[in-house]
């Protein structure tokens, strides 16, 4: 099967990942039959998965592997979960396939996830820490937007640094019926606990306001 | 298929050692890149501070009129810009922003976003421009439900549905040639004339979806939970008539990013900054360059050309003030 990398990308992925700390694992669920970019998505992350040994993937049916994908609360296909070094799940999810900008978000999330430190000030550690409600993040993009990948790293951060929170990037032309019921039709939207909105790219400051007026 | 504009930053840089420099540049666009560019090859002690790598440029599908490129994608172009800039091994320091500037003796120091302050001899701002808004009502309502300022983002959602492009500029023209491939139909709304290259115009006379109205003016943006629609006035009959649409993408022209030094420095009528034949703004040791500073055309290879400009003259403005004892 032809790669999707061209050499070109393939070295530049391999020299950012070379930064990734301690192993962590990637889990994958597809389904039988119809079901849009599954197979690309499978071949995107065992593509970035060769690049460092550090990285694994385990792919899982959705429907055989159901109560694997309750627990991390997977209802659609494709989606992905990456898992910290211990195994453990810390809320960072996508839905749909992570390409053209939102290779950005995956590197993003791989390299934070196996131990690299995230920049925050620590006054806004602090408010992300304090939070206490259990909020879900979902940040609706398309693959040619690029100002989306970097609301989704945002809400990936804020997921691996609290335990409360879970952020999950929702390609949004995979998943239009979802896009639809939240009226998405500009990207990058963001929407949290299925009711709060916030539109554009967002500093992680107007993130947590909106968080913390829940 | 894979956009990657992933950072480095991890990397250390002269950012996590030194405070103090000769110059710092803020703006990731083309102004910015090429000055950064000039200033390390001339032994300068530059950094680059950057919200984002390639400001607009990623907000542009092609670019057919940088010299030497014919039709380049707009993020190719800032991948190889920024390239260019980081094989002369520049220190840059993205996904953060100043927040503000502040002239001292005869140092400027910088407040960034993530709490940390530096100190500069010189300054180059080339913070670039975002879209401007109609400023009508509904714009703000419908943001995101139908009304959209990037093409390239949004033009998904309007599969098979009737959009309107509002502006007559090049932006414009290729929002249309961009959303063709996508909507139903595509209306063109502008209050006055084209002012697009012929080249585009052409293009568009050949598409068979796209109805024009010119000399027309949007009045309102209307729906219920998404747009509607939108309310104009035909200019030389002086009637209003409701357009049905179900998205507005509105390009028309860009405002400068000039905030942070609104107050102290010079800005014309626009609110872009004022620069001499140095690109120095009225404030010595600060220069501008790019679509902040008021040179009237808004092009990638006038915003690289003013950024070497600044760098060249910052490297003389240093000069002659070591020889008159910093
Ligand atoms: C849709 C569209 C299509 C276009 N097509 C063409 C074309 O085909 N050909 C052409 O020649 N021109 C085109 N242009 C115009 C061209 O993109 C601009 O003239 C050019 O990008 C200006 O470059 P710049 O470096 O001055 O600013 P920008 O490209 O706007 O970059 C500004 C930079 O400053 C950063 N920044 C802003 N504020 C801060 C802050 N406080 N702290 C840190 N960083 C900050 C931003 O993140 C960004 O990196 C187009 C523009 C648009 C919007």
């Amino acid at each position: 099967m032809a790669k999707l990398f061209n050499d070109d990308v393939r070295t530049q992925i391999t020299e950012i990942l070379a930064q990734t700390k301690n192993p962590i694992q990637l889990v994958l669920f597809t389904k039988e039959g119809v079901c849009p970019t599954c197979q690309e998505t499978q071949q995107l992350l065992e593509e970035v998965c060769e690049t460092n040994e550090k990285l694994t993937l385990s792919v899982k049916s959705i429907e055989t592997d159901k109560a694997l994908a309750d627990t991390y609360g997977v209802t659609m296909t494709p989606s992905f979960v990456i898992l910290d070094s211990k195994g453990v799940y810390k809320g960072v999810k996508f839905n749909g396939i992570p390409a053209g900008h939102e290779i950005n978000s995956l590197i993003s999330a791989l390299l934070e996830m196996s131990g690299l430190t995230i920049h925050y000030q620590e006054q806004v550690l602090n408010r992300i820490n304090s939070i206490e409600k259990p909020i879900n993040i979902k940040v609706f993009v398309t693959l040619s937007c690029p100002h989306c990948a970097g609301a989704v790293q945002n809400a990936h951060r804020l997921a691996m640094l609290n335990p409360n929170i879970e952020a999950e990037m929702i390609e949004a032309q995979t998943f239009q019926e979802l896009s639809t019921k939240h009226n998405v039709s500009g990207v990058p939207k963001i929407v949290i606990n299925d009711q709060h909105e916030l539109v554009g790219n967002q500093p992680i400051e107007a993130f947590l306001e909106k968080i913390e007026r829940i | 298929m894979f956009d990657l504009s992933f950072n480095t930053t991890q990397q250390s840089t002269l950012f996590d050692t030194t405070d103090r420099w000769d110059l710092l540049i803020i703006g990731g666009g083309p102004a910015g890149l090429n000055a950064a560019l000039y200033a390390q090859r001339k032994g300068l002690k530059v950094g680059l501070i950057a919200k984002d790598i390639g400001g607009q440029l990623h907000n542009t599908t092609d670019v057919d009129n940088y010299l030497g490129f014919q039709r380049l994608e707009g993020k190719t172009l800032s991948n190889q810009f920024l390239n260019h800039v980081k094989a002369l091994d520049v220190p840059i320091k993205s996904d953060v922003f100043v927040t503000q500037i502040t002239p001292q003796k005869a140092l400027f120091s910088l407040q960034l976003s993530n709490g940390k302050t530096l100190f500069s001899k010189t300054i180059i701002i080339a913070t670039g421009s975002k879209p401007r808004k109609l400023n009508i009502p509904g714009e703000e309502t419908f943001s995101n439900r139908g009304v959209s300022y990037c093409t390239t983002c949004d033009a998904p959602f309007f599969k098979d549905k009737h959009v309107i492009v509002s502006g007559g500029g090049n932006s414009a023209a290729e929002a249309v040639l961009d959303l063709s491939y996508w909507a139903k139909h595509i209306t063109v709304v502008h209050r006055s004339r084209w002012r697009a290259d012929k080249l585009l115009l052409d293009k568009i006379s050949n598409l068979p979806n796209v109805t024009i109205h010119l000399e027309t003016q949007i009045i309102n943006v209307d729906g219920d939970e998404m747009m509607r629609g939108v309310h104009v006035l035909d200019k030389n009959t002086q009637s209003t008539r409701f357009i049905h649409a179900e998205g507005l993408f509105i390009e028309i022209g860009t405002i400068p990013m000039s905030d942070l030094v609104t107050g102290f420095v010079q800005l014309n009528a626009n609110h872009e900054i004022v620069v001499d034949a140095m690109q120095m703004s009225s404030i010595p040791g600060l220069f501008a360059a790019g679509d902040v500073s008021h040179q009237p055309f808004k092009q990638i290879i006038i915003a690289a050309a003013e950024g070497a400009k600044a760098a060249l003259a910052v490297t003389q403005y240093i000069n002659q003030k070591t020889k008159e004892s910093y």
